[in-house]
């Protein structure tokens, strides 16, 4: 099998996991409704800075708890397999091309419940999603790396956390400076620059994890 | 005594630092001469060395961590894990002679300042890396997944201090481009006169000697400890 071929396999079969084990999914969905409707109720609707404040913070939990299972639920005789049967680099670039297709559905769905619940502040609804989606995508690959960190150590998603939330500062930062630009009708400079950063940032991970991948792959 | 002369010079050099660094006329006719900052710029010469020290042994540190994963040898990962507690302390010392000065020269120890947010990231990310570690108990998988998420953090906790100072205005020398000094996240080079390079640098030598050094006795006493418990 070609090399793409395998890496396509590798994200079928997480599909195909997702689907037959719904209730995953779903759980997930749930966590991030209910999240923001709790949200609602504590804060009502809050002016755009708190907004953007709180719907990047909320997008970061939906990471860790979207992510953190995506390691956890291949056992150590399955992992054998695959091992077998595919390289550690196809492993951990199917896992990260799933994650952040799965992290773009969920950073959509919030941004609906946001807009619907937190109340409407988007003055440039479109370019909002592309920024909330790239979010998604940036958060998802360091917290996928950090969920096979977490997953080898034997730990659940509080280990992920106390690793990941230090590392995951310049990129929350640099999403929350760019999304601004979002709730303001005058185009701010920057953009363009702000945004190549952030996919610089987006490649390193994604190197990092292709080189590193490797040696917490054997055991 | 020629494979101590290293220790002796970082004894000398933090000697001439201590002694030269409160005694020096500090320059006259510089900006800071009229400011607060005048008499408070002599903890320029402790301060700012502990994250020259800092960087340079959590650099070490990621050298040992790459060196294990090519070759698994404990005494690497020891060195490893030694070198980043070496970084973690000197990390705590720096932000702490930062705040005693920011709390003279900017009215409060904490000011949410790019420089000081960076510092207490890598403070996290330390603590992180030896919560990880133990955490585990095999000690091969200890030092190789301790290895990986060091250099993860490593990659992406340097590129974080370039881009975050430029990002934000902030009360350090150097910032945001256009600003005093800005465009370089670290020194603005204009506020450093011949006389203060005199005993800057010596002292960022003698901070970095004298840190290795009490990274290899860290080292000796764990390989002794070790030692003692593998012949019983």
């Amino acid at each position: 099998m070609r090399k793409g071929n395998q890496i396509i396999a590798l994200i079928k079969k997480d599909l195909l996991l997702e689907v037959r084990q719904q209730y995953t999914f779903y759980g997930i969905v749930l966590y991030v409704a209910s999240t923001i409707f709790v949200l609602y109720l504590a804060m009502g609707q809050p002016e755009t800075k708190v907004w953007n404040g709180l719907f990047w913070m909320i997008q970061l939990f939906i990471c860790v708890n979207a992510v953190a299972k995506s390691f956890l639920q291949d056992s150590r005789g399955r992992m054998l397999y695959f091992y077998s049967i595919a390289g550690a680099k196809d492993f951990i670039l199917s896992k990260l091309l799933f994650n952040a297709g799965l992290m773009i559905i969920m950073s959509i769905t919030s941004l609906l419940l946001f807009q619907l619940l937190l109340g409407d502040v988007l003055v440039n609804p479109l370019l909002f999603t592309g920024i909330a989606c790239l979010g998604g995508i940036s958060l998802s690959l360091v917290f996928s790396f950090l969920a096979a960190i977490a997953a080898r150590a034997q730990q659940n998603a509080a280990l992920m956390a106390i690793l990941g939330f230090p590392l995951i500062i310049p990129q929350v930062l640099l999403l929350m400076k760019i999304s601004t630009i979002a709730f303001s009708d005058v185009i701010q400079s920057g953009l363009a620059e702000m945004c190549a950063v952030l996919a610089g940032l987006d490649i390193l991970v994604i190197a990092l994890a292709v080189i590193l991948f490797p040696f917490l792959w054997k055991d | 005594m020629r494979r101590n002369w290293w220790k002796i010079l970082s004894v000398i050099l933090l000697v001439y630092t201590f002694i030269a660094g409160l005694l020096v006329k500090l320059p006259p006719g510089v900006a800071y001469e009229q400011s607060n900052m005048y008499e408070s710029m002599r903890n320029f010469f402790f301060h700012v060395p502990m994250w020259f020290s800092q960087l340079a042994v959590i650099t070490v540190s990621l050298v040992y961590s790459i060196k294990f994963l090519r070759n698994p040898l404990a005494k690497y990962d020891w060195y490893a894990a030694d070198f980043a507690a070496t970084g973690t302390v000197l990390g705590s010392l720096g932000l702490l002679t930062g705040a005693i000065w920011a709390n003279y020269t900017w009215g409060a120890p904490w000011n949410n300042d790019p420089k000081q947010i960076g510092a207490a990231i890598a403070l996290l990310v330390y603590l992180a890396y030896f919560v990880l570690r133990n955490s585990l108990t095999d000690i091969d998988k200890k030092g190789r997944i301790a290895a990986v998420y060091n250099i993860f953090a490593y990659f992406i906790y340097i590129p974080m201090i370039m881009i975050l100072p430029r990002m934000v205005e902030s009360l350090h020398p150097g910032g945001k481009e256009g600003a005093s000094g800005g465009g370089n996240p670290g020194l603005g080079g204009s506020s450093l006169d011949p006389a203060m390079r005199a005993i800057f640098w010596p002292a960022v030598i003698g901070w970095i000697l004298l840190a290795v050094w009490i990274t290899t006795l860290r080292f000796r006493l764990k390989a002794l400890e070790e030692k003692k418990y593998s012949t019983v």
